[in-house]
């Protein structure tokens, strides 16, 4: 338990996907100008963190992994198929994000209005592919896997939301011209990042 | 590049010459004024996390310079014959097909820099400036010109990946490449390595400075975005 617990907390603080791997940056970047879009944003990548991460978990056991297919022909248990990962990887999480958009329109109508742009966008998001890939490098079991995508969702959500709020300030402050927008953002995301390294070494 | 006065062998006479004035421009526009990082703010996401050496910034670069090209290539001999509706999905299975390849082929050759790039290679297929020109470029255009509008990205992504690869290893750790620049009677007269060269936020900073010499320098790109 305790385990898991120091798991979440390492993938909220320490190892923040955005400011320790510079994941989903292009998102990050491009929809941090207000609080309340970058809000929904945030909870979409959770939602569709939690849910594809464990899925690619799924298909890596009980398809690619060597062995995995030993269940249907004794021949197929030396064939290894994890070259094909990505591929996988990235069909399930657009099509996992094309069902999430169809179910939510469908079934709650108002949480589709207010992330409903921003659901198609969540395909093209690196950090979940890259949660997906962490999952597949380190090895996670199921549990694990599970913990560590929420945590990566909530570090992704805590970043996009504070970034923002600072953006919504910055609006008064006078900066040089040909710094302005894009070239700030970069050195506040650096600072913030900075910050976040103060949270290494925690441990409970 | 002087070779655009010389025509290249014409197969038809309407076509134009292979490397025309508009040719040279889809290929040279990204380098500069039309830069997929710091002007487009495209696949920043899995560019920084490989630069903290020159030589993992550079495979990187190759991979996808590779990835870019071809794919924009594919999606371009495609481009009549995918639906629009499931567009997305169909340029998703190129790019990943694509950076596939080149991840076994790392693999294969290059076993330790691919361990240390570890994620970053299948992230290409996320990259947003792979993505963002096959929705921008191939779909409209002829295979020719997106083939280098394809390297030109690519080649401008590489830039930026390698400069700050650049500062980070010389300030870093006084190395390029692997081999020591910095000289040792620096070390004896107290000089240190920056250690903050090595940590994640270095690579924001250093973009965000480029992007305010490169705007300073660059007067038409303010308030680009």
């Amino acid at each position: 338990m305790e385990h898991l617990l120091n798991l979440l907390i390492k993938a909220i603080f320490v190892e923040n996907v955005v400011f320790a791997f510079f994941l989903g940056m292009c998102s990050f970047l491009a929809v941090s100008k207000k609080i309340k879009t970058a809000f929904g944003l945030g909870l979409a990548v959770i939602f569709v963190m939690v849910l594809t991460t464990p899925l690619n978990y799924f298909i890596l056991t009980y398809l690619l992994k060597e062995g995995a297919l030993a269940g249907i022909h004794p021949a197929l248990a030396s064939v290894d198929l994890t070259f094909l990962a990505f591929i996988l990887f990235i069909s399930t999480i657009a099509g996992a994000v094309q069902v999430v958009e169809m179910v939510v329109e469908k079934f709650t109508p108002a949480l589709y209005n207010s992330l409903g742009i921003f659901l198609p966008l969540i395909t093209v998001n690196c950090s979940i592919l890259g949660t997906s890939l962490f999952m597949q490098e380190r090895e996670y079991n199921l549990v694990e896997t599970a913990v560590f995508s929420l945590g990566s969702g909530i570090g992704f959500f805590l970043a996009i939301v504070l970034l923002a709020a600072i953006r919504e300030r910055l609006r008064y402050s006078n900066i040089p011209a040909p710094l302005q927008g894009l070239g700030i953002a970069m050195i506040i995301t650096g600072l913030m990042g900075m910050a976040f390294l103060s949270f290494s070494g925690i441990q409970l | 590049m002087a070779t655009e006065t010389a025509p290249a062998p014409v197969v038809e006479k309407k076509k134009e010459p292979l490397f025309s004035k508009k040719n040279i421009r889809t290929l040279r526009d990204p380098l500069d004024d039309n830069n997929p990082i710091t002007v487009q703010v495209l696949g920043i996401c899995s560019a920084l996390a490989v630069t903290v050496q020159v030589k993992p910034a550079l495979i990187m670069a190759l991979g996808v310079i590779f990835v870019a090209a071809f794919s924009n290539l594919i999606i371009s001999l495609l481009r009549h014959s995918i639906p629009t509706r499931v567009r997305i999905i169909v340029q998703l299975i190129v790019i990943a097909t694509l950076v596939t390849i080149v991840d076994q082929v790392l693999k294969a050759y290059m076993f330790d820099v691919s361990k240390k790039l570890s994620v970053f290679v299948g992230l290409i297929i996320t990259n947003c400036i792979v993505m963002g020109r096959l929705e921008a470029f191939a779909l409209g255009n002829k295979p020719w010109p997106s083939f280098l509008d394809g390297i030109g990205n690519g080649v401008g992504y590489g830039i930026i990946l390698v400069v700050v690869a650049v500062f980070r290893e010389l300030f870093g750790s006084g190395t390029l490449l692997g081999y020591q620049v910095i000289p040792q009677w620096a070390y004896n007269m107290g000089y240190v390595n920056n250690g903050l060269m090595m940590l994640p936020p270095a690579a924001l900073f250093i973009i965000g400075l480029y992007i305010w010499a490169q705007r300073s320098w660059n007067k038409k790109l303010v308030n680009v975005s």
